[in-house]
């Protein structure tokens, strides 16, 4: 079984950004990056699955040059190897998806598992995309995975609203992490050792042929409506009264 | 001008109060850019449903109703949303940001060759949508430039559109889909059932996070929730850890609620929580840690033990309503 699974590097999703004062972006100094916690729990799952069925586990990221720390971290948990598509420029799921396709075309991978969103962009939407472009099935927002022993479909538990959704998907199939799916491990000291030596493949995104012509483009940033900060009371009965006379809630 | 067209949902035969928050949306938008607002309801014996989307003002509502689009998935539907938003000319693709939306509308967006924003809050004077972005820490305005764009939601953001006479008529939809040739099946629903009202329709939520250090903790919360006829929500913490099922997760993740009451019982207040329930009218928290970050976005904001508190507080009710 040949899995491909994606990580984005992402600012530390703990740390609260701040919106920079001319609208461009968001403040990024000083804050560190990490994998986005949805991918690590997609290659936790990609790993358990090789641990169990056998085969490779690849590792695709797109980004500046430094994305190959996240690509090494995946490397580390126990991933086979790297590629990584290198670009400064601004890209939109579209985009992405369409970097992913092109890649399974390259790699024909028999499973592609993907965190459901990234956790700055908050999008929700390259797995979908990306398993249309592929015209394959798609199984999101996993929180349990089977595969069939032959490796020819997989049975997906799907975190819906008010319950759960049990679909059987044919592989290849594009699944999107949940939180639940795992509790990703950390890195032991070897595995950081060996994945040094792992091999990690870097392209230009230029060099792919695809479209790279975004149909999302991101404008102004502005800061989110402000709360205004409330009042401590001191006990339970005041708080009561305050809300039954005051805010007029209960 | 194109058309907003927007995908309705439904639960047992019922529309759902959330997509009422999309079709205002549409009703906005087209007010605002020209077209008309459609609505398209997806499944097997759905009359009923779209008889009661004729009551909110769109122009026509779509019927796509066979056999094989009965259980929800979104390989078929995608065909059919792709299908039925050539056939109403539309511009605008949407529905409120659901489980299903998010499922579905970003396949659809591939499909159409559109561009997507997931999450709107709004739309600014330059016709770019505002968005949520870093948790909710910044808010982006995101221009899409395909020719049809695609959209979900928040519920949150929108008042839901009033209820009318019915009007708007009523389009079949011939649907062409091969479902032997799709690469999912639909195995079965597991639902958790709760007799208390949905998080995303609820007046009143109490949450409870790691503070309430168990399913005990969990009761307390509950009984509070029962005695106002709350919905119960829960961090991410004490989803993870088992004491409640994850469909009651508020966050950047889980479910964006902006009731008119939300009592956060203990719970700190990490960004991905803040990011879905800031919106609400009322914040109360309840935490033993005076630093805890959720007093800064708290009305009302009590220093105590919830194991004390909060009993203390279902007496204190019981009181007042008597």
């Amino acid at each position: 079984m040949k899995i491909l699974v994606t990580v984005k590097r992402v600012t530390d999703p703990d740390v609260k950004v701040k919106v920079k004062s001319d609208g461009t972006g968001v403040v990024t100094d000083g804050i560190d990056y990490k994998v986005n916690p949805f991918d690590e729990i997609a290659v936790e799952e990609a790993l358990r699955i090789k641990e169990k069925a056998g085969g490779e586990v690849v590792v695709a990221s797109i980004g500046p040059a430094e994305a190959t720390k996240e690509i090494r971290s995946a490397l580390a948990m126990g991933a086979e190897r790297g590629i990584l598509v290198t670009t400064d420029q601004p890209l939109d799921p579209g985009v992405v998806a369409r970097v992913l396709a092109k890649l399974v075309e390259e790699e024909k991978p028999d499973l592609i598992l993907m965190g459901k969103q990234a956790v700055d962009g908050d999008n929700n939407q390259t797995g979908q995309m990306l398993a249309e472009l592929l015209g394959v099935g798609q199984a999101c927002f996993a929180s349990k995975v089977e595969l069939a022993d032959d490796g020819g479909k997989a049975t997906v538990t799907r975190e819906v609203d008010g319950g759960f959704d049990v679909v059987e998907v044919d592989l290849p199939a594009v699944i999107t992490a949940d939180l639940r799916l795992n509790e990703p491990r950390y890195a032991s000291l070897p595995g950081i050792m060996k994945a040094k030596k792992k091999p990690i493949k870097e392209v230009t995104l230029d060099s792919l042929g695809v479209d790279t012509n975004r149909k999302v483009v991101w404008h102004t940033f502005s800061e989110p409506p402000v709360r205004q900060a409330g009042i401590m009371v001191p006990d339970v009965p005041t708080l009561v009264a305050k809300l039954r006379d005051e805010a007029k809630v209960i | 001008m194109g058309n907003a067209l927007i995908i309705a949902e439904y639960k047992d035969g019922k529309l759902k109060k959330g997509s009422r928050a999309a079709f205002a949306f549409a009703r906005e938008y087209t007010q605002k850019n020209g077209g008309a607002f459609h609505v398209l309801v997806i499944g097997h014996n759905v009359t009923d449903v779209a008889e009661q989307c004729r009551r909110f003002g769109a122009e026509k509502v779509w019927q796509a109703d066979a056999e094989g689009l009965g259980p929800y998935l979104a390989e078929s539907w995608a065909q059919v949303v792709a299908q039925v938003a050539g056939d109403s000319q539309a511009e605008l693709v949407g529905a409120t940001a659901t489980a299903l939306a998010k499922d579905l509308l970003p396949r659809v967006a591939a499909k159409l060759d559109a561009g997507m924003a997931s999450d709107i809050m709004g739309i600014d004077d330059n016709g770019y949508f505002l968005r949520p972005v870093w948790a909710g820490n910044a808010v982006v305005a995101a221009e899409i430039t395909s020719p049809v764009k695609v959209v979900t939601v928040r519920g949150t953001e929108f008042e839901p559109a009033p209820e009318g006479e019915p009007g708007g008529e009523l389009a079949p939809v011939t649907v062409n889909v091969d479902l032997g040739a799709l690469k999912k099946r639909f195995v079965r629903f597991e639902e958790v059932k709760s007799e208390r009202p949905e998080l995303t329709e609820a007046a009143i939520i109490i949450s409870g996070g790691r503070g309430t250090k168990g399913e005990e903790g969990f009761k307390l919360v509950e009984q509070l929730a029962d005695l106002l006829g709350a919905a119960v929500g829960a961090t991410r913490a004490a989803v993870d850890a088992g004491w409640v099922p994850n469909d009651l997760q508020v966050g950047q993740t889980g479910k964006v609620v902006a009731p008119d009451l939300y009592v956060a019982v203990g719970i700190s207040g990490a960004i991905q929580h803040l990011a879905g329930m800031k919106g609400s009218k009322t914040i109360v928290a309840i935490n033993k840690d005076e630093e805890a970050p959720i007093f800064s976005v708290a009305d009302y904001g009590l220093v105590a033990d919830l194991f004390k508190a909060v009993p203390e507080m279902v007496e204190e009710i019981k009181k007042a309503k008597a």
